[in-house]
Protein backbone atom coordinates (compact mmCIF):
# COMPACT_ATOMS: atom_id res chain seq x y z
CA UNK A 1 0.00 0.00 0.00
CA UNK A 2 1.12 3.51 -0.75
CA UNK A 3 2.15 5.66 2.21
CA UNK A 4 0.04 8.46 0.70
CA UNK A 5 -3.55 8.65 2.00
CA UNK A 6 -5.85 6.83 -0.39
CA UNK A 7 -8.48 9.50 0.06
CA UNK A 8 -12.10 9.38 -1.01
CA UNK A 9 -13.25 7.32 -3.97
CA UNK A 10 -16.66 8.00 -5.53
CA UNK A 11 -17.94 5.02 -7.50
CA UNK A 12 -20.50 6.19 -10.03
CA UNK A 13 -19.89 9.34 -12.07
CA UNK A 14 -23.40 10.53 -12.75
CA UNK A 15 -25.48 13.23 -11.06
CA UNK A 16 -25.15 11.86 -7.50
CA UNK A 17 -21.43 11.17 -7.85
CA UNK A 18 -20.75 14.62 -9.21
CA UNK A 19 -22.83 16.48 -6.64
CA UNK A 20 -21.32 14.34 -3.88
CA UNK A 21 -17.80 15.17 -5.03
CA UNK A 22 -18.65 18.87 -5.18
CA UNK A 23 -20.07 18.74 -1.67
CA UNK A 24 -16.91 17.09 -0.38
CA UNK A 25 -14.79 19.93 -1.76
CA UNK A 26 -17.23 22.58 -0.55
CA UNK A 27 -17.16 20.92 2.84
CA UNK A 28 -13.43 21.50 3.05
CA UNK A 29 -12.10 18.12 1.99
CA UNK A 30 -8.69 18.73 0.43
CA UNK A 31 -7.35 15.18 0.12
CA UNK A 32 -7.20 12.89 -2.91
CA UNK A 33 -10.53 12.46 -4.71
CA UNK A 34 -11.20 9.93 -7.44
CA UNK A 35 -14.38 9.50 -9.49
CA UNK A 36 -14.97 6.14 -11.12
CA UNK A 37 -17.50 5.82 -13.94
CA UNK A 38 -18.55 2.83 -16.03
CA UNK A 39 -19.29 5.06 -19.00
CA UNK A 40 -16.61 7.05 -20.85
CA UNK A 41 -18.58 10.29 -20.36
CA UNK A 42 -18.24 13.02 -17.80
CA UNK A 43 -21.43 13.31 -15.71
CA UNK A 44 -24.46 14.16 -17.82
CA UNK A 45 -28.11 14.93 -17.16
CA UNK A 46 -30.57 12.12 -17.82
CA UNK A 47 -34.00 13.78 -17.87
CA UNK A 48 -33.52 15.38 -21.34
CA UNK A 49 -32.60 12.02 -22.88
CA UNK A 50 -36.16 10.70 -23.01
CA UNK A 51 -37.51 14.09 -24.09
CA UNK A 52 -35.45 16.61 -26.05
CA UNK A 53 -32.78 14.18 -27.23
CA UNK A 54 -35.33 11.72 -28.64
CA UNK A 55 -37.21 14.63 -30.17
CA UNK A 56 -34.02 15.80 -31.89
CA UNK A 57 -33.95 19.20 -30.15
CA UNK A 58 -30.70 18.36 -28.33
CA UNK A 59 -27.75 16.14 -29.12
CA UNK A 60 -27.09 13.47 -26.52
CA UNK A 61 -23.67 15.02 -25.86
CA UNK A 62 -25.25 18.38 -24.98
CA UNK A 63 -26.50 16.98 -21.68
CA UNK A 64 -23.16 17.17 -19.90
CA UNK A 65 -23.72 18.60 -16.42
CA UNK A 66 -22.16 21.80 -15.16
CA UNK A 67 -19.46 21.19 -12.58
CA UNK A 68 -20.21 23.58 -9.75
CA UNK A 69 -17.01 23.38 -7.71
CA UNK A 70 -13.34 22.96 -8.51
CA UNK A 71 -13.04 19.22 -8.01
CA UNK A 72 -9.32 18.64 -8.40
CA UNK A 73 -10.32 15.04 -8.97
CA UNK A 74 -8.83 12.11 -10.79
CA UNK A 75 -11.41 10.75 -13.23
CA UNK A 76 -11.41 7.02 -13.97
CA UNK A 77 -14.04 6.86 -16.68
CA UNK A 78 -14.94 3.97 -18.96
CA UNK A 79 -13.96 1.25 -16.50
CA UNK A 80 -16.68 0.04 -14.18
CA UNK A 81 -15.96 -1.01 -10.62
CA UNK A 82 -16.35 -4.78 -10.51
CA UNK A 83 -15.57 -5.71 -6.90
CA UNK A 84 -15.27 -4.27 -3.42
CA UNK A 85 -12.91 -5.59 -0.73
CA UNK A 86 -14.00 -3.93 2.51
CA UNK A 87 -11.19 -5.45 4.55
CA UNK A 88 -8.44 -4.22 2.22
CA UNK A 89 -10.41 -1.00 1.62
CA UNK A 90 -10.00 -1.30 -2.11
CA UNK A 91 -12.13 -1.61 -5.23
CA UNK A 92 -11.22 -3.41 -8.42
CA UNK A 93 -11.99 -1.92 -11.83
CA UNK A 94 -12.85 -3.69 -15.06
CA UNK A 95 -9.43 -2.86 -16.50
CA UNK A 96 -7.80 -4.92 -13.74
CA UNK A 97 -6.52 -2.02 -11.65
CA UNK A 98 -7.11 -1.70 -7.93
CA UNK A 99 -7.99 1.54 -6.19
CA UNK A 100 -7.52 1.93 -2.46
CA UNK A 101 -9.83 4.20 -0.46
CA UNK A 102 -10.10 5.63 3.00
CA UNK A 103 -13.78 6.39 2.46
CA UNK A 104 -16.06 5.27 -0.33
CA UNK A 105 -19.17 6.93 -1.75
CA UNK A 106 -21.32 4.51 -3.74
CA UNK A 107 -23.39 6.26 -6.41
CA UNK A 108 -23.60 3.59 -9.10
CA UNK A 109 -27.24 4.31 -9.83
CA UNK A 110 -29.50 1.94 -11.70
CA UNK A 111 -29.61 0.04 -14.97
CA UNK A 112 -32.44 -0.37 -17.45
CA UNK A 113 -34.13 -3.71 -17.05
CA UNK A 114 -33.38 -5.46 -20.35
CA UNK A 115 -35.85 -7.55 -22.33
CA UNK A 116 -35.09 -11.20 -21.39
CA UNK A 117 -32.85 -13.03 -23.89
CA UNK A 118 -35.01 -16.16 -23.85
CA UNK A 119 -37.99 -14.28 -25.30
CA UNK A 120 -36.19 -12.31 -27.98
CA UNK A 121 -33.99 -9.92 -26.04
CA UNK A 122 -31.00 -10.52 -28.32
CA UNK A 123 -32.76 -9.28 -31.46
CA UNK A 124 -31.56 -6.06 -33.00
CA UNK A 125 -34.06 -3.24 -32.99
CA UNK A 126 -34.93 -3.69 -29.30
CA UNK A 127 -33.77 -0.68 -27.31
CA UNK A 128 -33.68 0.39 -23.70
CA UNK A 129 -33.40 4.03 -22.66
CA UNK A 130 -31.31 4.90 -19.65
CA UNK A 131 -27.94 6.34 -20.63
CA UNK A 132 -26.61 8.87 -23.08
CA UNK A 133 -25.45 6.21 -25.54
CA UNK A 134 -28.87 4.51 -25.38
CA UNK A 135 -30.51 7.79 -26.30
CA UNK A 136 -28.10 8.46 -29.17
CA UNK A 137 -28.61 4.96 -30.55
CA UNK A 138 -32.39 5.19 -30.26
CA UNK A 139 -32.41 8.62 -31.86
CA UNK A 140 -30.45 7.23 -34.86
CA UNK A 141 -32.98 4.43 -35.18
CA UNK A 142 -35.85 6.94 -35.12
CA UNK A 143 -34.23 9.07 -37.81
CA UNK A 144 -33.96 5.98 -40.01
CA UNK A 145 -37.78 5.99 -40.18
CA UNK A 146 -39.16 2.90 -38.49
CA UNK A 147 -42.54 1.73 -39.82
CA UNK A 148 -44.03 0.94 -36.43
CA UNK A 149 -42.57 1.49 -33.00
CA UNK A 150 -43.70 -0.65 -30.10
CA UNK A 151 -43.17 0.70 -26.59
CA UNK A 152 -43.38 -1.89 -23.84
CA UNK A 153 -44.26 -0.32 -20.50
CA UNK A 154 -46.36 2.74 -19.70
CA UNK A 155 -44.22 4.24 -16.96
CA UNK A 156 -42.69 7.70 -17.18
CA UNK A 157 -40.04 6.73 -19.73
CA UNK A 158 -42.50 4.83 -21.91
CA UNK A 159 -44.98 7.71 -21.88
CA UNK A 160 -42.35 10.39 -22.51
CA UNK A 161 -41.02 8.36 -25.43
CA UNK A 162 -44.53 7.84 -26.82
CA UNK A 163 -45.19 11.57 -26.62
CA UNK A 164 -41.92 12.43 -28.44
CA UNK A 165 -42.41 9.81 -31.11
CA UNK A 166 -45.92 10.99 -31.89
CA UNK A 167 -44.56 14.53 -32.19
CA UNK A 168 -42.14 13.10 -34.76
CA UNK A 169 -45.08 11.59 -36.64
CA UNK A 170 -44.04 7.99 -36.05
CA UNK A 171 -46.50 5.14 -35.72
CA UNK A 172 -46.54 4.14 -32.04
CA UNK A 173 -48.16 1.36 -30.05
CA UNK A 174 -47.80 1.26 -26.27
CA UNK A 175 -48.48 -1.97 -24.39
CA UNK A 176 -48.91 -2.02 -20.62
CA UNK A 177 -50.40 -4.68 -18.34
CA UNK A 178 -52.38 -2.12 -16.33
CA UNK A 179 -55.62 -0.38 -17.34
CA UNK A 180 -53.86 2.99 -17.81
CA UNK A 181 -50.31 4.32 -18.14
CA UNK A 182 -48.51 5.53 -15.00
CA UNK A 183 -50.73 3.23 -12.94
CA UNK A 184 -47.99 2.16 -10.54
CA UNK A 185 -46.72 5.65 -9.77
CA UNK A 186 -49.92 7.74 -9.96
CA UNK A 187 -52.81 5.24 -10.04
CA UNK A 188 -55.41 4.69 -12.76
CA UNK A 189 -57.67 7.56 -11.61
CA UNK A 190 -55.03 10.01 -12.82
CA UNK A 191 -53.50 7.62 -15.34
CA UNK A 192 -56.76 7.78 -17.30
CA UNK A 193 -55.84 11.36 -18.25
CA UNK A 194 -52.60 10.16 -19.84
CA UNK A 195 -54.42 7.26 -21.52
CA UNK A 196 -56.67 9.86 -23.17
CA UNK A 197 -53.67 11.99 -24.18
CA UNK A 198 -51.96 8.94 -25.63
CA UNK A 199 -54.96 8.00 -27.75
CA UNK A 200 -55.63 11.59 -28.78
CA UNK A 201 -52.03 11.87 -29.95
CA UNK A 202 -52.69 9.06 -32.40
CA UNK A 203 -50.79 6.35 -30.56
CA UNK A 204 -52.38 2.94 -30.17
CA UNK A 205 -52.70 2.11 -26.49
CA UNK A 206 -53.04 -1.57 -25.61
CA UNK A 207 -53.77 -1.82 -21.88
CA UNK A 208 -54.31 -4.97 -19.90
CA UNK A 209 -51.98 -7.17 -21.87
CA UNK A 210 -48.29 -7.80 -22.21
CA UNK A 211 -45.70 -8.91 -24.73
CA UNK A 212 -44.84 -12.57 -24.31
CA UNK A 213 -42.10 -12.84 -26.90
CA UNK A 214 -40.45 -11.04 -29.79
CA UNK A 215 -39.80 -12.74 -33.11
CA UNK A 216 -37.06 -11.82 -35.54
CA UNK A 217 -36.22 -12.29 -39.21
CA UNK A 218 -33.29 -14.27 -40.60
CA UNK A 219 -30.98 -11.32 -40.01
CA UNK A 220 -31.88 -11.27 -36.33
CA UNK A 221 -33.96 -8.09 -36.55
CA UNK A 222 -37.16 -7.81 -34.54
CA UNK A 223 -40.27 -8.05 -36.74
CA UNK A 224 -43.14 -9.00 -34.46
CA UNK A 225 -44.38 -9.10 -30.89
CA UNK A 226 -46.63 -11.89 -29.63
CA UNK A 227 -48.98 -10.70 -26.90
CA UNK A 228 -50.53 -12.51 -23.96
CA UNK A 229 -54.02 -11.97 -25.40
CA UNK A 230 -53.07 -14.05 -28.44
CA UNK A 231 -52.65 -11.14 -30.83
CA UNK A 232 -49.51 -10.06 -32.64
CA UNK A 233 -48.07 -6.65 -33.47
CA UNK A 234 -45.76 -6.14 -36.44
CA UNK A 235 -42.92 -3.86 -35.37
CA UNK A 236 -39.43 -2.95 -36.50
CA UNK A 237 -38.38 -0.90 -33.48
CA UNK A 238 -39.05 -1.69 -29.83
CA UNK A 239 -38.45 0.42 -26.76
CA UNK A 240 -38.38 -1.79 -23.67
CA UNK A 241 -39.34 0.64 -20.89
CA UNK A 242 -39.50 -1.88 -18.08
CA UNK A 243 -38.04 0.12 -15.25
CA UNK A 244 -34.63 -0.21 -13.69
CA UNK A 245 -32.69 -2.38 -11.31
CA UNK A 246 -30.05 -0.97 -9.01
CA UNK A 247 -26.46 -1.29 -10.17
CA UNK A 248 -25.22 -3.46 -7.32
CA UNK A 249 -23.83 -6.48 -9.21
CA UNK A 250 -20.30 -5.33 -8.45
CA UNK A 251 -21.03 -5.57 -4.72
CA UNK A 252 -21.84 -9.29 -4.80
CA UNK A 253 -19.54 -10.89 -2.28
CA UNK A 254 -18.73 -7.61 -0.56
CA UNK A 255 -20.74 -8.54 2.52
CA UNK A 256 -23.17 -5.64 2.24
CA UNK A 257 -26.97 -5.65 2.28
CA UNK A 258 -27.12 -5.18 -1.47
CA UNK A 259 -29.33 -6.63 -4.18
CA UNK A 260 -31.17 -5.52 -7.31
CA UNK A 261 -33.35 -3.32 -5.09
CA UNK A 262 -30.41 -1.26 -3.84
CA UNK A 263 -27.78 -1.02 -1.14
CA UNK A 264 -29.44 -0.72 2.25
CA UNK A 265 -28.10 2.14 4.30
CA UNK A 266 -28.88 3.69 7.65
CA UNK A 267 -30.43 7.11 8.17
CA UNK A 268 -26.96 8.68 7.92
CA UNK A 269 -26.45 7.12 4.42
CA UNK A 270 -23.90 4.57 5.68
CA UNK A 271 -24.02 1.20 3.92
CA UNK A 272 -25.19 -1.65 6.11
CA UNK A 273 -23.05 -4.77 6.26
CA UNK A 274 -24.80 -8.13 5.90
CA UNK A 275 -25.01 -8.34 9.71
CA UNK A 276 -26.83 -5.01 9.82
CA UNK A 277 -24.06 -2.85 11.24
CA UNK A 278 -23.39 0.46 9.52
CA UNK A 279 -20.01 0.69 7.76
CA UNK A 280 -18.27 3.85 8.99
CA UNK A 281 -16.30 4.23 5.74
CA UNK A 282 -18.89 3.38 3.04
CA UNK A 283 -21.69 5.79 2.15
CA UNK A 284 -24.44 5.42 -0.45
CA UNK A 285 -26.50 8.01 -2.33
CA UNK A 286 -28.86 8.42 -5.25
CA UNK A 287 -30.81 5.77 -7.16
CA UNK A 288 -28.74 2.92 -5.74
CA UNK A 289 -29.43 3.78 -2.10
CA UNK A 290 -32.21 2.06 -0.14
CA UNK A 291 -32.77 4.22 2.88
CA UNK A 292 -35.22 4.66 5.74
CA UNK A 293 -37.58 7.56 5.09
CA UNK A 294 -38.71 9.07 8.36
CA UNK A 295 -41.63 10.95 6.85
CA UNK A 296 -43.20 7.64 5.81
CA UNK A 297 -42.67 5.66 8.98
CA UNK A 298 -39.02 4.84 8.44
CA UNK A 299 -39.70 2.25 5.77
CA UNK A 300 -36.91 1.50 3.31
CA UNK A 301 -37.27 3.14 -0.09
CA UNK A 302 -35.10 3.74 -3.09
CA UNK A 303 -36.18 6.56 -5.35
CA UNK A 304 -34.91 7.15 -8.85
CA UNK A 305 -35.34 10.89 -8.69
CA UNK A 306 -33.08 13.69 -9.83
CA UNK A 307 -33.70 15.66 -6.64
CA UNK A 308 -32.81 12.76 -4.37
CA UNK A 309 -29.53 12.19 -6.22
CA UNK A 310 -28.57 15.81 -5.61
CA UNK A 311 -29.67 16.08 -1.98
CA UNK A 312 -28.67 12.65 -0.74
CA UNK A 313 -25.20 12.89 -2.29
CA UNK A 314 -24.62 16.23 -0.60
CA UNK A 315 -25.89 14.83 2.69
CA UNK A 316 -23.72 11.72 2.47
CA UNK A 317 -20.71 13.91 1.68
CA UNK A 318 -21.43 16.04 4.72
CA UNK A 319 -21.54 12.97 6.96
CA UNK A 320 -18.37 11.55 5.37
CA UNK A 321 -16.51 14.62 6.60
CA UNK A 322 -18.15 14.66 10.04
CA UNK A 323 -17.08 12.68 13.09
CA UNK A 324 -18.82 9.48 14.24
CA UNK A 325 -20.76 11.45 16.87
CA UNK A 326 -22.02 13.97 14.34
CA UNK A 327 -23.76 11.74 11.81
CA UNK A 328 -27.01 13.45 10.81
CA UNK A 329 -30.07 11.67 9.49
CA UNK A 330 -31.07 12.30 5.89
CA UNK A 331 -34.45 14.06 5.73
CA UNK A 332 -35.93 14.23 2.27
CA UNK A 333 -39.30 14.69 0.65
CA UNK A 334 -39.21 12.83 -2.67
CA UNK A 335 -40.27 14.75 -5.77
CA UNK A 336 -40.12 14.27 -9.51
CA UNK A 337 -41.26 15.85 -12.73
CA UNK A 338 -42.10 14.64 -16.21
CA UNK A 339 -43.09 16.38 -19.42
CA UNK A 340 -45.36 14.54 -21.83
CA UNK A 341 -48.16 15.39 -24.24
CA UNK A 342 -47.50 19.06 -23.57
CA UNK A 343 -48.24 18.67 -19.84
CA UNK A 344 -45.85 19.42 -17.01
CA UNK A 345 -46.34 16.69 -14.41
CA UNK A 346 -44.89 17.18 -10.93
CA UNK A 347 -45.24 15.03 -7.87
CA UNK A 348 -44.12 15.63 -4.29
CA UNK A 349 -44.24 12.88 -1.71
CA UNK A 350 -44.70 9.14 -2.14
CA UNK A 351 -48.04 7.85 -3.40
CA UNK A 352 -47.38 4.25 -2.32
CA UNK A 353 -50.07 3.09 0.07
CA UNK A 354 -52.49 5.92 -0.69
CA UNK A 355 -56.12 4.93 -0.15
CA UNK A 356 -57.70 8.00 -1.70
CA UNK A 357 -57.02 10.76 -4.15
CA UNK A 358 -58.83 14.10 -4.37
CA UNK A 359 -58.67 16.70 -7.11
CA UNK A 360 -58.52 19.98 -5.19
CA UNK A 361 -57.83 22.50 -7.97
CA UNK A 362 -58.94 22.31 -11.60
CA UNK A 363 -60.22 19.11 -13.11
CA UNK A 364 -59.02 15.98 -14.80
CA UNK A 365 -61.17 16.86 -17.82
CA UNK A 366 -59.24 20.09 -18.34
CA UNK A 367 -55.92 18.25 -17.88
CA UNK A 368 -54.92 21.05 -15.51
CA UNK A 369 -55.31 20.13 -11.89
CA UNK A 370 -53.80 19.55 -8.53
CA UNK A 371 -54.53 16.25 -6.79
CA UNK A 372 -53.73 15.16 -3.25
CA UNK A 373 -53.21 11.56 -2.19
CA UNK A 374 -54.32 10.51 1.28
CA UNK A 375 -53.82 7.70 3.70
CA UNK A 376 -55.34 7.28 7.14
CA UNK A 377 -56.66 10.83 7.16
CA UNK A 378 -53.32 12.42 6.23
CA UNK A 379 -52.11 13.99 3.01
CA UNK A 380 -49.11 11.99 1.79
CA UNK A 381 -48.45 13.23 -1.74
CA UNK A 382 -49.52 15.99 -4.12
CA UNK A 383 -49.60 15.87 -7.89
CA UNK A 384 -49.71 18.74 -10.34
CA UNK A 385 -50.69 18.65 -13.99
CA UNK A 386 -49.73 22.14 -15.21
CA UNK A 387 -50.51 23.71 -11.80
CA UNK A 388 -46.99 23.75 -10.36
CA UNK A 389 -47.46 26.98 -8.43
CA UNK A 390 -49.95 25.31 -6.11
CA UNK A 391 -47.51 22.61 -5.10
CA UNK A 392 -45.48 24.42 -2.41
CA UNK A 393 -48.57 24.93 -0.25
CA UNK A 394 -49.36 21.23 -0.38
CA UNK A 395 -45.73 20.31 0.19
CA UNK A 396 -45.99 22.02 3.58
CA UNK A 397 -49.11 20.00 4.37
CA UNK A 398 -47.36 16.74 3.49
CA UNK A 399 -44.33 17.57 5.61
CA UNK A 400 -46.51 18.43 8.59
CA UNK A 401 -48.91 15.48 8.25
CA UNK A 402 -51.80 17.68 7.18
CA UNK A 403 -55.35 16.37 7.09
CA UNK A 404 -56.84 14.51 4.15
CA UNK A 405 -59.02 15.53 2.46
CA UNK A 406 -57.44 18.99 2.62
CA UNK A 407 -59.56 21.75 4.11
CA UNK A 408 -62.12 23.02 1.64
CA UNK A 409 -61.30 26.71 2.13
CA UNK A 410 -57.91 26.19 0.49
CA UNK A 411 -59.26 24.74 -2.73
CA UNK A 412 -61.41 25.89 -5.63
CA UNK A 413 -63.78 22.93 -5.29
CA UNK A 414 -67.17 23.50 -3.65
CA UNK A 415 -67.01 19.97 -2.34
CA UNK A 416 -63.97 17.75 -2.41
CA UNK A 417 -64.71 14.36 -3.85
CA UNK A 418 -62.36 11.56 -3.08
CA UNK A 419 -61.77 8.52 -5.26
CA UNK A 420 -59.74 5.37 -5.14
CA UNK A 421 -56.33 6.08 -6.69
CA UNK A 422 -56.50 2.78 -8.55
CA UNK A 423 -53.09 1.34 -7.92
CA UNK A 424 -52.70 -2.06 -9.55
CA UNK A 425 -52.21 -5.04 -7.24
CA UNK A 426 -48.63 -6.37 -7.12
CA UNK A 427 -48.06 -8.68 -10.04
CA UNK A 428 -47.78 -12.36 -9.23
CA UNK A 429 -44.32 -13.77 -9.60
CA UNK A 430 -42.53 -10.48 -9.14
CA UNK A 431 -39.83 -11.11 -6.56
CA UNK A 432 -39.75 -8.38 -3.94
CA UNK A 433 -36.07 -7.68 -4.42
CA UNK A 434 -36.62 -6.91 -8.08
CA UNK A 435 -39.63 -4.74 -7.36
CA UNK A 436 -38.44 -1.86 -5.22
CA UNK A 437 -41.25 -0.39 -3.22
CA UNK A 438 -40.90 2.88 -5.04
CA UNK A 439 -39.73 2.90 -8.63
CA UNK A 440 -40.54 6.02 -10.54
CA UNK A 441 -38.59 5.65 -13.70
CA UNK B 1 -30.69 20.24 -34.22
CA UNK B 2 -28.55 22.81 -32.52
CA UNK B 3 -24.80 22.09 -32.50
CA UNK B 4 -23.20 21.60 -29.10
CA UNK B 5 -21.65 24.58 -27.45
CA UNK B 6 -18.74 25.81 -29.47
CA UNK B 7 -15.48 27.05 -27.94
CA UNK B 8 -15.93 28.16 -24.34
CA UNK B 9 -19.54 26.95 -24.29
CA UNK B 10 -21.40 27.41 -21.06
CA UNK B 11 -23.14 24.62 -19.22
CA UNK B 12 -26.55 25.09 -17.67
CA UNK B 13 -28.84 22.86 -15.65
CA UNK B 14 -32.21 23.76 -14.17
CA UNK B 15 -33.69 22.05 -11.12
CA UNK B 16 -37.11 21.39 -12.59
CA UNK B 17 -38.45 20.29 -9.21
CA UNK B 18 -37.91 23.86 -8.05
CA UNK B 19 -38.99 25.54 -11.28
CA UNK B 20 -42.52 26.92 -11.03
CA UNK B 21 -42.75 28.39 -14.49
CA UNK B 22 -42.39 32.07 -13.59
CA UNK B 23 -40.59 32.43 -16.95
CA UNK B 24 -38.26 35.18 -15.74
CA UNK B 25 -35.37 33.29 -17.39
CA UNK B 26 -37.24 33.42 -20.70
CA UNK B 27 -37.24 37.24 -20.52
CA UNK B 28 -33.62 37.48 -19.35
CA UNK B 29 -32.18 35.00 -21.86
CA UNK B 30 -34.77 34.30 -24.55
CA UNK B 31 -32.27 32.43 -26.74
CA UNK B 32 -31.60 29.88 -24.01
CA UNK B 33 -34.93 29.47 -22.17
CA UNK B 34 -38.36 28.89 -23.69
CA UNK B 35 -41.65 28.04 -22.05
CA UNK B 36 -43.70 25.47 -23.95
CA UNK B 37 -47.34 24.81 -23.21
CA UNK B 38 -48.48 26.20 -19.87
CA UNK B 39 -45.32 25.58 -17.89
CA UNK B 40 -42.83 23.24 -19.54
CA UNK B 41 -39.41 24.87 -19.49
CA UNK B 42 -37.14 23.95 -22.39
CA UNK B 43 -33.60 25.23 -22.10
CA UNK B 44 -30.31 25.01 -23.91
CA UNK B 45 -27.86 23.17 -21.64
CA UNK B 46 -24.85 24.32 -23.71
CA UNK B 47 -25.41 27.94 -24.72
CA UNK B 48 -22.58 29.71 -26.58
CA UNK B 49 -20.12 31.79 -24.55
CA UNK B 50 -21.59 35.02 -25.95
CA UNK B 51 -24.77 34.44 -23.95
CA UNK B 52 -23.00 34.48 -20.62
CA UNK B 53 -24.35 37.87 -19.54
CA UNK B 54 -27.91 36.94 -20.41
CA UNK B 55 -27.68 33.59 -18.64
CA UNK B 56 -26.22 35.21 -15.54
CA UNK B 57 -29.17 37.61 -15.53
CA UNK B 58 -31.51 34.61 -15.81
CA UNK B 59 -29.79 32.94 -12.85
CA UNK B 60 -30.35 36.09 -10.79
CA UNK B 61 -33.90 36.65 -12.03
CA UNK B 62 -35.18 33.19 -11.14
CA UNK B 63 -37.52 33.62 -8.14
CA UNK B 64 -36.88 30.06 -6.96
CA UNK B 65 -33.14 30.00 -7.76
CA UNK B 66 -33.42 26.89 -9.89
CA UNK B 67 -30.73 27.66 -12.51
CA UNK B 68 -27.11 26.57 -12.20
CA UNK B 69 -24.39 27.76 -14.58
CA UNK B 70 -20.79 26.72 -15.18
CA UNK B 71 -18.95 29.35 -17.17
CA UNK B 72 -15.33 28.41 -16.46
CA UNK B 73 -13.23 25.55 -17.72
CA UNK B 74 -13.31 22.09 -16.18
CA UNK B 75 -10.54 20.86 -14.00
CA UNK B 76 -9.42 17.33 -13.45
CA UNK B 77 -7.15 15.39 -15.74
CA UNK B 78 -9.37 13.38 -18.05
CA UNK B 79 -11.01 13.14 -20.45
Amino acid sequence: MSPEPAGIVVVGASLAGLRGAEALRRGGYAGPLTLVGAEPHRPYDRPPLSKHVLAGALEAGATRLPELAALGAVWRLGHAAIALDRVARAIRLADGTTLAYDKLLVTTGAEARPWPAETGGGLSGIHTLRGRDDAASLRSALVAGPRRVLIVGGGLIGCEAASCLRDLGLSVTLVDPNPTPLAKSLGTHVGAVIAACLRESGAAFRPGTSVQTFEGDDAGRVVRARLADGSAIETDLVIAALGATRATGWLAGAGLMADAGGVTCDAACRARAADGTACPDIYVAGDVARWPIRLYGGRLVSVEHWGNAVEQAAHAARNMLAGPDDQRAYEHLPAFWSNQFGINIKLVGLTAGAESVAVVQGSRASRRFLAVYGRAGRSIAALSFDEARWLPAYTEAILSGGAFPPITDATDQPRIETASPGFPPPRAGAPAARRPEVAHV
Amino acid sequence: MKPIGGPGALRVVVDLNRCQGYAQCCYAAPDAFVLRGHEILFYDPTPPAGQRGAIERAVQACPVRAIRLQAGADDGDAP
